[in-house]
């Protein structure tokens, strides 16, 4: 059978699995759809929060990113990671305890504000949506490449599937379809991975054939060093950037991870403070298993471009390059005309264009791998594209219906309409992130960006201080928040969008670059509502004995119902 | 009213104790990342474990293997703590 047919039947089949899936999840009250019930086992939560957090990003293109990175790519693998830590730490099981439903309601709470419910709402819904409209654009781009329908016609299949789970099944719905989606995406990653690494290193364990030895005896990583410094990039081992910079944009990565809002939910998911703690450790583990692969697919794709590709004559290419020269993700221009193929970093005599999102998707064809694994890999590139949007739709449901709806602007609501209300504003958000999935505002990739930053200087320093000091109060926390959000969107804007010209090294507040600024954000964060703590009124009793209670992991089984 | 101030006690002392836990683990999270994956990397580059240089490993590798260690050995170490200070579920 062809591809076409693989991919057409393997991606079908993994449909009708999250459908049937939903329709026997389906949520019956406010609390299954807003924490699947608050019933879900760490192990399940974990698994679904690695599906929840891996995005199409993270599966097409971050081992190519890698690949062309090098070292300087460690900042996404420490940041994107790392957070995990502080998510297990200093979050999760405090959340957990305190036994809600959102963030803004944490944030309205613990602040005795509607003022800092209503910011908190608003960064949530903000940071949730530049974030969604990449992930239907890869949902669309995804279906393009691989059925070879009309990139739109794949966003709005895709939003078809979303809102059909989300809506049918809220946070229990998409929990156990995440489940799934994470077994479809791990193994579309690794089988690939597994191949390749056994082909060129002889090793079946992509972390081990990454310090590997090639057919020659040399080590891979040394090979891939020299033939990059030879055509003139720098070595794959050595980066680029200032270690300032490094420094600062992994901090960023790793805070703005801990305070994403869809990451957070989850763990309201589950039963006891105890579950909390070790599913974040579960998350961990298997986002792990994709992440320590991810680099070394990145120095294998990198090391097949280049042998492959360099110096060869262009009419005796493998047929997996030509294949993908149609797709338009591998461009080849014999300027000096002399029928070879040329890959130098000088762009002159440059002859080869290689698309990032090509380390991933043309590993199967590389490898030899039959054509139901191809197919494979389109299914597992939606599963994480789907497993993300629905994730991310659920807070911008949710954040409309509950913080904005039953807790501020119609208290009495009875619990069959706020249901309704989550589920009339799942299938807005859909069809909002479609609109933009259809027409991308031409910064999505600057913005996705932005949400890291932003969540990193707005949510996770008033969620630290709100359970770590118990003297921080609302007018600290909403100033703290106010100006670092400010000042991290205003540094953004200012370079991205005013004077991109200008974004470079010589002209960033001391080196550090725009994906990088949460982390100074954040820090502001904390000194402005320290300060500003220290001259206004300490927070009423009951709010210092609520955070003596979040501190305490004994009753989050009975914290829950109120 | 001694009971309560016994058990006002004992939460502070629980308290003290996980923020103790706490700190260590995140010393531990700085170093393996921040420090042997980008302040040092030049550094520990020169020492070599098979085809990887130690800094390049601990940045694209090692930092994720020392994390996830941490919040395991952090599962386990507060599990205990709970019991030990009877706040465990």
């Amino acid at each position: 059978m062809d591809i076409l047919t693989w991919t057409y039947i393997i991606v079908g089949l993994t449909f009708v699995l999250y459908i049937g899936i939903a329709i026997k999840t389906r949520a019956s009250s406010t609390k299954e759809f807003y924490i699947a019930g608050g019933g879900v086992s760490p192990l399940a939560n974990g698994i679904a929060t690695a599906a929840d957090w891996m995005s199409a990003a993270s599966f097409i293109s971050m081992a190519g990113l890698i690949s062309f990175m090098g070292y300087d790519g460690s900042v996404y693998l420490m940041g994107w990671t790392g957070g995990f830590v502080l998510l297990a730490l200093l979050l999760a099981p405090y959340l957990r305890k305190f036994g809600k439903y959102t963030v803004p309601d944490f944030v309205g709470d613990r602040y005795y504000s509607q003022t800092a419910r209503l910011v908190a709402v608003v960064a949530a819904i903000f940071i949730s949506f530049t974030y969604v409209a990449g992930q239907m654009r890869g949902v669309g781009i995804v279906f393009s490449r691989f059925l070879e329908v009309d990139i739109n016609t794949g966003v709005i299949i895709g939003m078809i599937i979303v809102v059909f789970y989300s809506v049918l099944g809220g946070m229990k719905g998409i929990t156990y379809t995440q489940v799934a989606q994470y077994c479809v995406l791990i193994f579309a990653y690794m089988v690939p991975a597994i191949f390749i690494s056994l082909q060129l290193t002889g090793n079946p364990i992509p972390q081990l054939g990454f310090g590997g030895t090639l057919n020659d005896g040399t080590y891979l990583l040394d090979k891939v060093d020299g033939l990059l410094t030879e055509l003139g990039f720098i070595a794959y081992t050595s980066g680029s950037k200032e270690v300032i910079d490094m420094f600062f944009i992994t901090a960023a990565l790793m805070v703005g991870t801990a305070g994403l809002p869809h990451v957070i939910v989850r763990f309201f998911t589950v039963p006891k403070v105890k579950d909390a703690r070790k599913s974040a450790g579960y998350a961990l583990l298997f986002i792990a298993i994709l992440y320590t692969t991810a680099p070394a697919v990145g120095v294998f794709g990198i090391y097949n471009m280049i042998t492959n590709i360099n110096g060869q004559k262009i009419e005796s290419l493998p047929t997996w390059v030509q294949n993908w020269q149609k797709t338009g993700l591998i461009t080849i221009e014999d300027k000096n005309q002399d029928g070879m193929i040329l890959y130098q970093k000088d762009k002159v005599k440059n002859e080869l264009t290689i698309d990032k999102d090509i380390m991933v998707l043309a590993n199967p064809e590389i490898a030899g791998l039959p054509n139901w694994v191809v197919a494979l890999v389109a299914a597992g590139g939606l599963a994480a594209a789907l497993s993300t949007a629905a994730g991310l739709l659920l807070v911008i449901s949710t954040a409309i219906s509950r913080d904005l709806l039953k807790n501020a602007l119609a208290p009495n609501i009875s619990e069959k309409s706020e249901l309704l209300y989550a589920r009339i504003s799942a299938i807005f958000a859909v069809v909002v992130a479609g609109y933009f999935g259809v027409n991308p505002p031409g910064f999505v990739a600057e913005v996705v960006a932005f949400a890291f930053g932003l969540a990193a200087a707005s949510f996770f320093p008033i969620i630290i201080m709100g359970i770590f000091s118990k003297r921080m109060n609302k007018e600290g926390a909403i100033a703290g928040m106010i100006i670092g959000l400010i000042f991290t969107l205003g540094y953004l804007i200012y370079f991205k969008f005013m004077n991109p010209e200008l974004n470079n090294k010589d002209h960033w507040w001391f080196g550090i670059s725009p994906e990088g600024i949460g982390t100074l954000g954040m820090i502001l964060n904390f000194v402005v509502s320290i300060i500003i703590s220290k001259f206004t009124p300490p927070p009423p009793q009951h709010i210092q004995d609520l955070v003596e209670e979040i501190r305490i992991p004994r009753g989050a089984t009975s914290a829950i119902i109120h | 009213m001694n009971n309560l101030k016994q058990e006002d006690h004992s939460r502070s002392a629980y308290w003290r104790a996980n923020i103790k836990i706490l700190a260590g683990l995140l010393i531990i999270w700085f170093i393996s990342s921040f420090l042997l994956g980008i302040v040092f990397v030049t550094e520990l580059n020169q020492i070599r474990i098979g085809g990887f240089k130690l800094g390049f490993w601990f940045a694209q590798q090692g930092a994720i293997y020392v994390f996830l260690l941490i919040i395991f050995y952090y599962v386990w170490r507060m599990n205990k703590l709970d019991k030990q200070f009877d706040v465990d579920e």
